[in-house]
């Protein structure tokens, strides 16, 4: 069994977003980027299968500029053998991704794709399920837990209710939650032998896929801000403020 | 055009959030046609028909569509969408699964999670965790848009009586089957649309200390929310988290203790009227965003807190 496992660059979960003053967007240079956290997950998710015998090869796969080769570096360093980074310069929105991911799904045949359920930059929430209705796959969003059978998989998916269980026929994508798994760190010797593995790149505009955006930003701005709060120095002075202050108890 | 919005239910009741997507879809057009993908939901048809908002019910019913799985509900929809400008649904788990899959295939880009309709074709939407407001325009020709629910007013339910219209089922995927749903009943507001809600973090150190915060929700009729680290330590399921992957409240008071206030956290609260914190940690970020804030240690100041509330003579419920 293949796994394919789409990975995003973004900037680090810990960095202080800052807008641009034009309006234009938020500041990236000099900015911590990294992969978007439930990518993690999902690499993993596959590093775990094949660990358990189940799958023989995984291949991490990203679209984007560059630098973007640096969140498949690092998905070898975890434990994928192979890369493909597809190169495209500027915003590339989800639906264009699912397209150029189509091609590589076409080109590779996997049994299955893992990514993240939601990128942290955009909070879009869309390439997993626009990539399975473009190859007519099955879809288990936001997966907390993943079984693999011999043609199937039993997926735990987080719903506003609680949890519920699909069962999806192979191939399959899954898009994974933060709970899946708890993400391992790359060990030095790893990091220095994923440095030899392949990455293969490929210019998306050889894809035959248009990229260009469908979606204008007119303008990208912070949020209201909200008015400084106070301390209290007690329980009785918070409750005495909600009651007649806020008047919200 | 007309609009159609996609119905979230459970062949018995309409789910609450679409109640706020139609205020929502409304507001980019008023020919609202609703269409309900169900099996044996003829009074959840009944109900969306006596929305005033809603001009028309798209009713289609087959016992394949006895549980939600997207794909169906897809073919479902592909099946009549032509004829409307804008496709829309809640911004939930429920819309977030459907709707790219949907939108993919009519070959548009969607606009996820919309806070602000500006016109038909321009939205307001938060991205980066709410750190920042995006306005963006679609130049699609058709639209496929979600809606955050928690942003818009529910819609009046009484008094409408729209035409309710029978129209026909799609193919069954064969690929996808449900198995099961492990919901957790309670009788506390749910988390989503309540109006106090109290939320725990990491300082409760243990599942059996959120009874703690279980005793002030009870007497404050509140839902209970956690941070994701409380979920993620196992002291609570996750149906009760709060943040960018969680749920987004909007209460008219939100009441943190012992949650520190990460960036992902504030992205799912920090839009609530008022914002009370209560953490030991006296330079914890989520004070940064408290109307109220209680430099103390949860331990000592929740019992206190049930005990100055159990002295109040009325409490609004």
């Amino acid at each position: 069994m293949k796994i394919l496992v789409a990975v995003k660059r973004v900037i680090d979960y810990n960095v202080q977003i800052r807008v641009k003053e034009d309006g234009s967007g938020v500041v990236t240079d000099n900015v911590k980027m990294s992969t978007n956290p439930p990518d993690d997950n999902a690499i993993e998710e596959a590093v775990k299968i094949k660990e358990s015998g189940k799958a023989t090869e995984i291949i991490a796969v990203t679209v984007g500029e560059e630098k973007a080769q640096e969140t498949v570096r690092k998905a070898l360093a975890v434990g994928a053998d192979r890369g493909i980074h597809v190169k495209v310069d500027g915003i590339i929105e989800p639906l264009a991704v699912s397209k150029i991911l189509k091609k590589i799904v076409e080109k590779e045949n996997p049994d299955l794709v893992f990514m993240g359920k939601q990128a942290i930059d955009d909070d879009c929430n869309q390439t997993g399920q626009m990539l399975a209705a473009h190859l007519n796959w099955p879809q288990a969003t936001f997966a907390s837990k993943i079984e693999v059978n011999d043609k199937s998989l039993q997926v735990t998916r987080e719903v506003d209710e609680g949890l519920e269980t699909i069962e999806v026929n192979t191939p399959a994508i899954v898009t994974c939650d933060l709970r899946l798994n708890e993400p391992r760190y790359a060990s030095l010797p790893n990091i220095m032998k994923a440095k030899k593995k392949p990455i293969e790149q490929i210019n998306a505009s050889d894809l035959g896929v248009d990229t260009n955006p469908r979606i204008e930003h007119i303008k990208i701005e912070e949020p209201p801000k909200r008015k400084a709060g106070i301390k209290v120095a007690s329980v009785e002075e918070l409750v005495q403020k909600l009651k007649n202050e806020a008047k919200v108890i | 055009m007309s609009v159609l919005l996609i119905a979230e239910h459970n062949n018995k009741e309409v789910k609450p959030f679409t109640l706020n997507a139609i205020t929502a879809a409304s507001q980019i057009d008023e020919d609202l046609h609703v269409m309900l993908i169900g099996s044996k939901a003829d009074d959840v048809a009944k109900s969306l028909s006596e929305v005033p908002l809603v001009k028309k019910v798209l009713h289609i019913d087959h016992e394949i569509y006895e549980n939600y799985i997207a794909e169906n509900y897809t073919a479902a929809i592909l099946k009549h969408a032509d004829k409307y400008s804008h496709i829309i649904c809640s911004a939930n788990t429920f819309g977030k699964n459907l709707m790219p899959r949907v939108a993919a295939l009519l070959d548009i880009s969607q606009v996820s999670d919309i806070i602000k309709v500006i016109s038909p074709d321009t939205f307001l939407r938060p991205i980066y965790a709410g750190n920042a407001f995006a306005t963006v325009k679609s130049n699609d020709e058709k639209k496929c848009v979600t809606i955050r629910p928690t942003s818009f007013e529910a819609a009046e339910t009484t008094g409408g009586s729209a035409e309710i219209e029978k129209i026909d089922a799609a193919d069954q995927n064969e690929n996808t089957k449900f198995i099961n749903r492990e919901e957790i009943k309670s009788d506390r507001p749910e988390l989503g649309t309540a109006r106090i809600v109290i939320s725990g973090g990491r300082g409760l150190q243990s599942g059996e200390n959120f009874k703690l915060i279980t005793d002030v929700a009870d007497k404050l009729n509140a839902a209970i929310g956690a941070s994701r680290a409380a979920v993620d330590a196992g002291y609570i399921t996750n149906e009760h988290q709060v943040g960018q992957t969680g749920k987004v409240v909007v209460p008219d008071l939100y009441i943190a203790v012992g949650i520190s206030g990460a960036i992902q956290h504030l992205a799912g609260m920090k839009e609530s009227k008022v914002i009370v914190a209560i953490n030991k940690d006296g330079e914890a970020p989520i004070f940064s965003v408290a109307d109220y804030g209680l430099e103390a240690d949860l331990f000592e100041a929740l019992p206190q807190f049930l005990e100055e509330l159990n002295k109040l003579n009325t409490i609004q419920k």
